[in-house]
């Protein structure tokens, strides 16, 4: 009696956060895309259900003839959507880039760092991570503006005479990304590259390797782990962005999380937001799917 | 032992720099006296003073906290339990969906989770508000909170719970004398993140909130839009000190308790020897 008690327990682990992941995180994607398939209404809430459950299986064969790929249709039809999808992957894939190879020598450092030193350095990357990620970016505002803090020094110790235009261009946005995702690429370069074999540099400088050669021939390929898991985690997000372009960027900055938002707080255009949605996730899926790859292999090494 | 180069310190002091300069800026202007906030204009404490007065902005900051501790509580349960049943339940039907559900919302655009989470409300005729808010952010901070524990739990040494089932303890009374007291560190830490996370969310809170539940970054977001005032400066100031005291609070009491643990197994080492 106890062993089954038990083993109920037992189930129940893995039973209550499944049901609530498939609640809370599976089941909404399905709803999404029936409503990016359903019309437009002016109601509340302002779109036609296609179908109903309550309607049972003739109601909802009713229903699958009612699908309209109209919003799809007419997300192709307008180039703003297909520009805004290219400039938010362009705007993600140059910014990742950068992160990298801004985040790369802070974690090279890091890891070269003496070991009584190490978990301090680390607490300080992970430290602006915990602070809000929406006063980071207002933060910059205050810095990038054409009379903000980074055009008077530079006036002041002579650079430029004319402040530069920064705010409200997608060099913010680059800045914005590179500054708030940062953390998410130093942790784990930095963790493959602390449990790596120091000798192994040694022994190919020993060799006839140049410090430069060795580290491309040996250091990086061995970090390469950490620099996929940190592209992953900065690119991923950053595609769907919403805080940073609509605070730090211009009026002609398309990106598609920007657009979802206005699609849906400004038009209320549910059916429509939904397939900007459907179609985001689409794009992102290969991607995530490689992330939970890495991610599982990562635990079952540590294992 | 390599020394460190100075190449690697000039490039570890530029990043710190990097990223702790604009937060020092964005507190060193919460105290200045002008309404400008890019120009000094001497020290005053004249906007925090003013914070008080603002009667939104308080009941937006207690809507935040009452949302922050509940949710982090549920999503310690949840991503505690998560956890377990991704290091400790190696195969069960459908686990790759499962672990797939918990390393996606780490990646996930907020937007998409926000709607997903919004559309999810509507069709289940659930009033938007308080509740809807504390359960999206219960949804997508368990997963950090599994993620965090999961590493702890990696590096747990199975055998001490072997021990205790094989000395006839129940796997429910093995986990509580044994297995959270090891890991309670981690998963102490993963309730700080699951709250720092909840109290800086804006995109997920603005999707799913319904009228008359206006969290803290919400607020403070629509003063933004307007431009750069000094009040904003020091409410966004209150938050950081906020997060950090908490930080430090959690990173002492995490030291403390592993320099105990580390204690206690010398000494249970030494009295089997």
């Amino acid at each position: 009696m106890a062993k089954i008690a038990s083993a109920f327990v037992s189930r129940l682990v893995i039973i209550i956060p499944y049901a609530w992941l498939l609640f809370f995180f599976l089941i909404p994607f399905f709803i999404v895309f029936r409503i990016s398939l359903s019309q437009t209404a002016v109601a509340m809430p302002p779109y036609t259900p296609v179908f109903d459950l309550a309607d049972g299986l003739s109601g909802i064969l009713e229903g699958v003839r009612e699908f309209s790929l109209d919003n799809y249709i007419w997300l192709t039809e307008d180039v703003l959507y297909f520009n805004a999808y290219v400039s938010s992957v362009v705007i993600a894939a140059v910014s990742t880039f950068l992160t990298l190879l801004i985040g790369y020598p802070i974690a090279y450092g890091m890891a070269q760092a003496p070991r009584s030193i190490r978990p301090t350095l680390l607490m300080l990357v992970i430290l602006p991570f915990w602070t809000s990620f929406l006063i980071r970016v207002y933060a910059w505002i205050a810095i990038l503006k054409p009379e903000g803090l980074l055009n008077q020094f530079l006036i002041t110790i002579g650079v430029i005479d004319q402040p530069l235009i920064i705010l409200n261009t997608n060099w913010a946005i680059y800045i914005g990304i590179v500054y708030s995702y940062l953390p998410f690429m130093v942790l784990p370069i930095y963790s493959a590259l602390e449990k790596m074999d120091q000798t192994l540099t040694e022994a190919a400088q020993d060799l006839g390797c140049t410090p430069i050669t060795a580290f491309w021939r040996v250091t990086f390929p061995l970090s390469l782990a950490g620099v996929v898991a940190g592209c992953l985690l900065v690119f991923i997000p950053a595609v769907g962005e919403f805080v940073i372009p609509d605070l730090l960027g211009g009026s002609e900055t398309l990106m598609i999380g920007k657009t979802l938002w206005n699609e849906f707080n400004a038009n209320r255009d549910w059916p429509v937001s939904s397939a900007v949605a459907t179609i985001l996730l689409l794009i992102l899926v290969l991607p995530i799917v490689y992330f939970q790859n890495v991610q599982a292999k990562a635990d079952s090494e540590g294992r | 032992m390599t020394k460190w180069s100075r190449f690697n310190i000039v490039s570890v002091v530029l990043g710190f720099g990097f990223l702790y300069l604009p937060i020092v800026l964005l507190v060193i202007f919460s105290f200045n006296e002008s309404k400008l906030v890019t120009v000094w204009a001497g020290f005053s404490t004249r906007w925090y003073a003013q914070l008080w007065h603002n009667q939104a902005l308080l009941d937006a900051a207690w809507v935040t906290i009452r949302v922050g501790l509940l949710s982090a509580t549920c999503a310690t349960v949840l991503g505690t339990l998560a956890a377990l049943a991704l290091v400790r339940y190696t195969r069960f039907r459908g686990r790759v969906l499962f672990s797939g559900m918990v390393y996606a919302p780490l990646v996930m655009p907020e937007v998409i989770t926000g709607l997903s989470l919004l559309l999810l409300f509507v069709a289940i005729g659930f009033d938007r508000g308080f509740w809807t808010i504390t359960l999206a952010h219960i949804t997508f901070t368990m997963c950090f909170v599994a993620v965090v524990v999961q590493s702890r739990l990696l590096s747990f040494d199975q055998s001490i719970e072997e021990a205790a089932l094989d000395l006839g303890a129940t796997p429910v009374r093995t986990f509580f004398a044994i297995t959270l007291p090891v890991i309670s560190p981690a998963v102490f830490s993963g309730w700080v993140l699951a709250f720092t996370l909840s109290l800086d969310d804006l995109v997920i809170s603005s999707f799913t909130t319904g009228p008359g539940a206006t969290t803290l970054p919400m607020k403070i977001y629509s003063q933004v839009r307007l431009g750069v005032t000094p009040e904003i400066n020091a409410i966004c100031t209150i938050l950081i000190g906020v997060v950090a005291l908490g930080v430090l609070v959690a990173s002492i009491v995490t030291k403390r308790r592993e320099v105990q643990r580390e204690r206690d197994e010398r000494a249970a080492f030494a009295m089997v020897g």
